[in-house]
Order: C-alpha cells, then structure tokens, then sequence
C-alpha cells in the first residue's frame, strides 16, 4: 500500500508530463532534428547532393565544407541532410506495411480465435525466418536492388512483429469485462474489435510503430552499405559509409559522419518509443 | 518426446518445406525465363535455349523442385552458373568463416550481455545500473556494420595493430593456422557482439529484477540467505529461461548480420559468395545460400524450443 502511496499520481496534460520524461523529452528533440534534416533538404541544403567537384575532394571540415568533401568532392553535409530523406522514407513505408497487414491479421487471431489465430501465428514464427537481408537478397537478385526492394524486405519482416504484438494486446482486451459485456448485449466480434480492442491496444502499437521505425533506419542503411538498398545518385547513409571505407586511410572522418547519423536518428526514435510506453502505459512505469 | 517437442519438430519440418517452394517460386518461377535473367537483355535465343537445357528449364516446375530438394537431401547440389562448381562445394568452403565467426560472436554476446545484466540488476536504480542501461541504449542505436568500420579506424588505421580485413586461412600451409585465423576474426566478432549484447544486457537485467520479485525468493531472504546467495542459488536459473528465447532470437539475428559484417572485414564468407552471385545473376547459388541461412535460423529456433523445454520442465508436461 505504501508503495502505492509513495509514486506520485501523473499530475498535467500528455504535453505537460512529456516535456517532463527526459527519455521521451530527449527522443523527441533527436526525432524532431531528423524531421528537421529530411524537410529542409527539399527546399535547401548547401550544395547539391550529388555534385561532383574533383579539385576539392577529400577536403576537412570547413566553413565552406562543414563536414568537409568526399573523395569526388562531393559536400557531405549536403549528402547527410538529403541521406535522412531515404532513412524516412523506407522508415515509414515499411512500418506502413508491417503496421497494416500485422495489425490486421492480429486482430484477425484474436478475435476468431481457433485454427486462424494458429494458422496467423505459424505464418508469423514463418516469416521470422525470413530477415529482412534474405528478402532483400532475394529480390534484388531478381528486380535487382533498389529503395523499394529496401521497402518491400523490412516492410515484410515487420509484418510478423506487428501481428504478434497486435494479437497479445488484442487478447489480453478480450478477456476484460467490459468485453464479456458487450458480447453479452449482442456486439459482434468486429464490433468489439473496432469499439474497444483496437482503442486499448492503440498505445501499444504507436509504441512498437516507433521501434520498428528505427529498426527500418539501420536495416535501411546496412541495405544500402550492402548495395542493395537506395541506388545512386539518391544519397543514403549506407551507402556514403561503403564509399568511405575505401577511403579510410586518407579520410578517416568520412566513415564517422554517417555512422552518427544513423546512431543519433535510432536513438532518437527508441528514446521517444521507450518515453512513450512510460506515459501511455503508467503502471509499466512505476514497476520499471 | 512430450507434445510440445512433437509439435515443434513437426512446425520446424513444415516450415523448412514451406520455406524451401517460397525460395524456389521467388528464384525458379517468379522472374518468368530464368537464363534470360541470368544472361540479361543482349542475350541471343541461341545461348538462352543452352543455359535452359543446361539448367534443365525445359523440366517441368514440379519435377525441378523435387529434383533440387531431392539433390539437397542426398547432398547433390546444382552447378554454380559462374564458379562450374556444385554450389555445396562453395558453401562449404565459405562456412568454413561463417559458423565460427557466428559462434565466437554468440560467445562475447553471452559473456557481455549475461554479465552487464546481472550486474545492473544486482544495482538497480544505482551508478552502475543507470550506468550499463545508458550504454546498451547507445549500443542498441548503433549498426554493426558501423561499429566494425570504428573498430578498423581505431586497430589497424590509427594503431595499426591488424589488418583492416581479409582472413588468412585455417591452414598453416596457406600461410594462416589456427591462431592467425582466430584473430583476423576476433573484431568482426567484437563488432558483431558489442549490438547483440547490449540487447541482452537489457533483457538479462528486468528477467532478473523480475524474478527477484517472485515470492520464493522473499522466503529465501527471510529464511536468512543472504542476496548473493539467493542470486545466484535461485534466481538466476530462473531468470535466464526468458533469456534463452532472445538468445535464440539473436542467434537467427547474428546468421544474417554476419552477412554484413563479412563484407566490412572482406572475409571470404557466404555473404560474399551471395553478392557475388547476384552480381553475376547466379540465381542457382543465391537460391541455395538463401535456403541454408533460412534453415540455419529456422534449427536455431527449433533447438531453443528444446532447451526450452529441457529447462522449464512445465512444457514438457504441457500441450502448449
């Protein structure tokens, strides 16, 4: 009782108390600058991305260069800001993907119940075989690489965590009395579905949403470092790390910009995903 | 056998099957005529119609599924289009790299990641604990492949103590041996290890916490043992069945990140032999390659549901 007593009851609105949660408040500044970088390299960035200046290569960080230039003298600050565009996009359509077909079917599970919901498991522990660089490799050999093998591989292996996560939380609502109730004044099984499980379990899957998220960033960018990701001349944080490998000895800091990047967009989204669950979930909180 | 190990050997053989027609729809049947992707667009009919004879795509779907799968089981694989050799020839050639890197990566893992996590646990809420969870978060953040880029930036460019990759041999008579092997796959390991354990780290560290919540271990304490004792006595066993799942889950993880990380160290593994193969459109090596690393994960998982079952002696008598 006194344990109870003792954790401060969540006092202020969502915004108050998440400007107050220093993981969330932290992810969310890194995720916002992300955003940022992604928006701003529409309209601006200081040079052209791709724009090949030979007799500057290899140059250091500079006023002119903050990042300095890469071995064709490309403007890496420049390719960093529009590289966060590719890390988004795949980011949100694989999601997308993993979100729609896995929450579908792990609603489908919980609600029928039965030889769906084994059928939808069995096909889900299937799919896990299946990481997101064997989909990768195997499409690309076929479509050849590109940003929508990228999409289509992480967006597929999203889909058997979207589909376990949706039909835990799913079953999990099932068995409150809320819903005996409503099944008990008539409310079909799709009623239920959309009345209450789906509004109950909406906070555990934003939560998950935003880990898959940054798990796109770095499957995205080991695609690209790979070759089988994002193609030239898009710039990607992949692939400017496979372009600085080769030029380690003479240009050490170009494998070190990217590698940043990356870190500081996945860090930012698990610190906001970690954040949220705290605030969306507060009993998962106060037993952490 | 209980039920459930019947269970998960008959979804383990189910989903090797399943696995294997989807490797080989995607590959064989998918692309339309596979020696016209093989050879591309400026192909002459004449070279198309030898490659499908070669091939043997003049066979029915059923009958070169079966004849592959059969070929599979008795060890008798397809000619690679590029090398002219059996493709288990060169698979074998490359596991020879890839397993070992795999274990030792599972081997740090295990030690890094079991040992931060009970160390937090045993510290929760302290400098250490908040200490080891700040840096797994960090950890979790960082790709291997970068981390394996820093780690030849800092050994063999800035200190220069290795080389920056390539891998020497098992044989002393190819100028390598045991312990120059070992160590030209010592950093891809670390590299390897560092992501996973820090993943562990942090699963290790609330199973314990969890189980240190359980009501036998409060009778522990209150018949007088003392929290190491009751730690290591008591807790820990039953902290790690959760574990072993992730450990499961990282194995699969590590079969294909290693893919990456070979290339980072230009090591003569399967993920070089695999980008090769695309590259040179040898569908017949990137569907075996592919079919093995899915079998590889797909044992993983089936022998952790064994140990499962082997440490958790609810399952066995369950139906679950």
């Amino acid at each position: 009782m006194s344990a109870v007593l003792s954790v401060p009851a969540p006092s202020g609105g969502f915004v108050a108390r998440a400007l107050r949660h220093p993981s969330f408040a932290i992810g969310a500044v890194l995720t916002l600058l992300l955003l940022a970088a992604a928006a701003l390299s529409l309209v601006w960035s200081p040079y052209p991305p791709a724009e090949l200046d030979i007799p500057n290569k290899l140059q250091a960080a500079s006023a002119a260069h903050w990042f300095g230039t890469d071995s064709l003298g490309r403007d890496i600050a420049s390719q960093l800001l529009v590289g966060a565009r590719a890390s988004i996009l795949v980011g949100v359509f694989a999601v997308l993907i993993g979100f729609s077909i896995g929450t579908a079917l792990g609603l489908l599970a919980s609600a029928r119940g039965g030889w769906v919901e084994e059928a939808v498991m069995r096909l889900s522990d299937f799919t896990f075989a299946f990481p997101a660089l064997l989909s990768a490799i195997l499409l690309g050999a076929i479509y050849g690489p590109g940003l929508v093998t990228g999409i289509v591989a992480i967006g597929v292996f999203n889909i058997p965590v979207f589909a376990r996560v949706t039909r835990g939380a799913a079953n999990a609502i099932w068995s409150r009395e809320y819903v005996l109730a409503a099944r008990a004044a008539g409310k079909n099984r799709w009623h239920i579905t959309w009345d209450h499980v789906v509004p109950n379990i909406a906070s555990a899957l934003i939560v998950q949403a935003t880990n898959q998220f940054a798990t796109a960033i770095i499957a995205e960018a080991a695609l690209s470092y790979l070759g089988l990701g994002t193609q030239p001349p898009m710039p990607s944080w992949g692939r400017m790390l496979n372009e600085a490998q080769t030029q380690m000895f003479q240009a050490p800091m170009l494998a070190v910009y990217p590698g940043m990047a990356i870190v500081l967009a996945v860090l930012g989204l698990n610190l906001m995903g970690d954040g949220l669950r705290d605030l969306l979930d507060p009993k998962l909180a106060r037993k952490r | 056998m209980s039920v459930f190990l019947l269970k998960r050997f008959a979804t383990f053989l189910a989903t090797l099957a399943v696995a294997s027609v989807l490797v080989f729809a995607v590959l064989d049947v998918l692309p339309g005529n596979v020696a016209q992707v093989i050879l591309g667009d400026t192909a002459t009919p004449e070279s198309i119609a030898a490659l499908e004879k070669k091939l043997g795509l003049d066979r029915s779907v059923l009958v070169r599924y079966t004849d592959w799968v059969g070929g599979l089981l008795r060890g008798q694989t397809a000619q690679s289009y590029s090398y002219d050799t059996p493709t288990a020839t060169l698979i074998a050639e490359r596991l020879q790299v890839k397993l070992p890197l795999a274990l030792m990566a599972m081997m740090f893992t295990v030690l890094i990641g079991i040992t931060l996590g009970i160390f937090a646990a045993a510290r929760q809420n302290r400098a250490g604990d908040v200490g080891v969870m700040a840096l797994s978060q960090l950890g979790i953040a960082v790709p291997s492949f970068w981390f394996a880029i820093l780690l030849i930036l800092l050994f063999a460019v800035k200190l220069q103590w290795v080389s920056a990759g390539g891998f020497p041999g098992w044989s002393p008579d190819d100028g390598g041996g045991l312990g120059p092997g070992l160590l030209a796959l010592l950093l891809p390991a670390v590299a390897l290890a560092a992501v996973q354990a820090a993943v562990l780290a942090r699963w290790t560290r609330s199973s314990v916490l969890e189980t240190l919540r359980e009501d036998y271990v409060r009778t522990a304490r209150a018949k007088g043992l003392s929290r190491r004792a009751v730690l290591w006595k008591h807790v820990l066993r039953n902290a790690m069945i959760p574990v072993l799942t992730i450990l499961g889950l990282q194995f699969a993880f590590l079969i294909s990140g290693t893919v990456v990380v070979e290339n980072v160290f230009v090591l003569p593994g399967i993920g070089r032999l695999v980008f090769q193969a695309i590259a040179n459109r040898d569908l017949v090596v990137v569907r075996d390659v592919v079919l093995l690393l899915v079998a590889m994960v797909v044992v993983v998982n089936f022998v952790v549901d064994v140990l499962y079952a082997a440490v958790d002696p609810r399952l066995k008598a369950s139906d679950a």
